[in-house]
């Protein structure tokens, strides 16, 4: 067997990895959907979807399902293949964003085989997810072009100019902190910061101007102007029924996830314990993996319970407000950051 | 055959066949798709030859910036099937020849280089990753560097002309 | 927080990347999969008012394909301008250390010439977007 240049024990170890890791992205795009419901009630003072089980908590189950069991609606005037094409996009690029981010310390086997807890640690690290978010804006132009739908169109190619608007300041954002790491491996940067502390100490700013960048790439509000209800009924996704619609709604919540995780790992330590020191406890690896991994997560939910938060709260921008914020104040912004961070450093290393 | 020729015949079909569809569709959104599936397979043989920065770049630049720009053209100039001019004959044999002419001289100029030679690193050598990549440009070529800058400046006063003429 | 350093693998070859594809395979396995069983499983009473455009229940007009403002294109094109320019600056930032003053010199010297076809571009009114 010639095919046996492929080690195959790390092949099963990966696919187990990468099998937990789409599941978890489901179960919590899942539940970020009822915590929207539960949270929007809690702020305007209603009670939210409480009937499906304890405190509603089989709500999105049955939503889930509902999706499984409607009828398919592709419109006559519609590109058929691309109509299908676009939302499988949108969905396809949400489960592989998630591809080389680190979600726990490495396990440790008896044997001493260390089993990292993230899929791929490639020495592009970071700029693979930028390069995978770039692709994703073909799910809506393609969406919102194949339905032949004036209000989808315009809302595609708003959101399409949007994205492409927003991928910008994010970058530069971004080589503030390599110049700290000097590593694009996410493994990397998250060491950097157990080290030398976590980088939102030293790039307050810079997490700002990502965390505004995230919202909008995210479509979320206040930047939700591809799904603006009042100017473009539905967005780009509105002629859209059954599956189809969820992978876009689904994607939209997978989205916020990776990106919530992106924001902890390369601003808040990753699954690093502030203030502690752990190896003093003298727990065993399976624990340390484990409670590293609560760590993340307890920090992504603070990110997600934030974007709830805000959408809840602010109210839209107007589009010309928006390539405004975007292209007038984020880049100059971002970009005098990055100058400064770089001659900051190099004064301090002197 | 081991792995990595099996991928290199794989990603090589794939990105001839991309290719061909990008130039025998009718329709010109199709093209465009096609022609960023060809975009991936080569950047999957630049993962092959580990130029991990170019595999990304490939796919930032060009599938992801480019590659939109053609389809907010394409797509919001209507360039249905209904829509195209027709084409006259002469134009037709205008354009195989010029084609000919470009294919000649592409052959022509690659016949005599020694690149055949020289045998490609493929799945490791260091050269391409970013960090050697960097060193690079900032030492030996950062001439050229400051150069591009001024290309760039030159791109986007010629897109502003152009875009913003009264 | 120490105990997190112990652990680092050094990879850099190109099967690292083995895992992204097998990842890029099983989503796009997981979509057909979810699309192909809501195909089968939904109901299918097609009517062909049902399958016309939706555009606000009043009966569309005409192809919704058509040109659209010069301002999105004009977007389009100064993005993928900037997007290259921002991708120069990722190898300067992983050899920062390396470089030091005269990578830093180099670096301002092109953020300087960007700045300079930012203004002309704010100048112009090429992101004006309300007019």
């Amino acid at each position: 067997m010639t095919l046996l240049v492929i080690d195959w024990w790390l092949i099963l170890e990966k696919a187990l990895l990468i099998g937990g890791i789409i599941g978890l992205s489901f179960f919590i795009a899942m539940y970020t959907t009822l915590a929207e419901r539960k949270v929007a009630a809690w702020l305007q003072d209603r009670r939210g979807p409480n009937r499906a089980g304890p405190f509603g908590i089989f709500q999105p189950l049955a939503d889930g399902g509902k999706l499984f069991f409607k009828e398919e609606i592709i419109p006559l005037a519609s590109n058929k293949f691309l109509f299908i094409l676009g939302p499988a996009l949108a969905m396809i690029t949400a489960l592989i964003t998630s591809t080389v981010i680190p979600w726990a310390a490495p396990f440790i086997t008896k044997g001493g085989n260390v089993i990292p807890m993230q899929v791929a640690d490639v020495d592009m690290g970071i700029l693979l997810v930028f390069s995978i978010v770039s692709v994703g804006v073909y799910g809506i132009m393609i969406g919102g072009w194949a339905s032949n739908n004036k209000f989808s169109l315009m809302a595609a190619v708003r959101g399409a100019s949007q994205m492409v608007s927003y991928e910008l300041p994010m970058g530069l954002c971004l080589i503030a902190v390599l110049f700290m790491t000097g590593s694009l491996k996410m493994s990397e940067i998250v060491a950097n910061q157990v080290q030398n502390g976590w980088h939102i100490i030293y790039q307050p700013l810079g997490f700002l101007i990502f965390f505004i960048c995230a919202l909008a790439e995210c479509n979320r509000t206040p930047f939700d102007l591809p799904e603006a209800e009042n100017e473009l009924n539905f967005g780009y996704h509105q002629e859209y029924s059954s599956m189809k619609l969820g992978f876009y709604l689904f994607a939209e919540y997978i989205n916020m996830f990776i990106s919530s995780a992106v924001m902890v790992t390369l601003y808040f330590g990753g699954y690093d314990i502030p203030f502690v020191n752990e190896a003093s406890w003298g727990l065993s690896s399976f624990w340390m993996s484990l409670i590293s991994f609560s760590v993340l997560m307890a920090k992504i939910s603070f990110f997600l319970f934030l974007f709830l938060w805000i959408r809840w709260t602010i109210p839209r921008f107007r589009y010309d407000q928006l390539m405004n914020l975007g292209w007038k104040k984020l880049i100059p912004l971002a970009l005098v950051n990055m100058i400064i961070t770089a001659a900051v450093l190099l004064l301090l290393n002197k | 055959m081991n792995i990595t020729q099996i991928l290199f015949w794989f990603l090589s079909v794939v990105a001839l066949f991309s290719a061909l569809m990008v130039i025998t569709n009718k329709n010109p959104v199709y093209s465009v798709l096609w022609l960023i599936v060809t975009f991936f397979a080569i950047s999957g043989h630049y993962i092959l030859l580990n130029a991990q920065f170019l595999a990304i770049v490939n796919i930032i630049v060009y599938a992801g910036a480019i590659m939109v720009l053609f389809l907010f053209v394409i797509m919001l100039m209507n360039l249905n099937k209904e829509t195209e001019p027709q084409k006259n004959r002469w134009l037709r044999m205008a354009g195989a020849v010029a084609g000919g002419c470009l294919l000649l001289v592409l052959v022509a100029a690659l016949k005599d280089t020694d690149i055949k030679q020289q045998q490609a690193m493929v799945n490791g050598g260091s050269i391409g990753l970013i960090k050697n990549l960097g060193k690079e440009l900032f030492t030996t070529y950062v001439v050229p560097f400051e150069i591009s800058s001024i290309l760039f400046l030159s791109a986007m006063v010629g897109a502003v002309v152009i875009g913003k003429k009264e | 927080m120490i105990y997190f350093l112990q652990t680092n693998i050094n990879t850099t070859d190109a099967s690292s990347y083995l895992p992204v594809a097998l990842q890029v395979a099983f989503a796009v396995g997981l979509v057909i999969f979810l699309t192909v069983v809501t195909h089968l499983l939904g109901p299918k009473r097609k009517t062909s008012d049902k399958l016309q455009n939706f555009a606000s229940g009043i009966e569309s007009h005409g192809d919704a394909r058509q040109p659209m403002a010069i301002k999105y294109f004009l977007t389009a094109i100064l993005f993928v301008l900037f997007d290259v320019e921002v991708i120069f600056f990722y190898p300067y930032a992983v050899n920062f250390k390396g470089l030091g003053w005269d990578g830093f010199w180099a670096v301002l010297m092109f953020v300087g010439f960007f700045l300079c076809g930012f203004t002309y571009i704010l100048k112009k009114g090429a992101l004006k977007w309300e007019d």
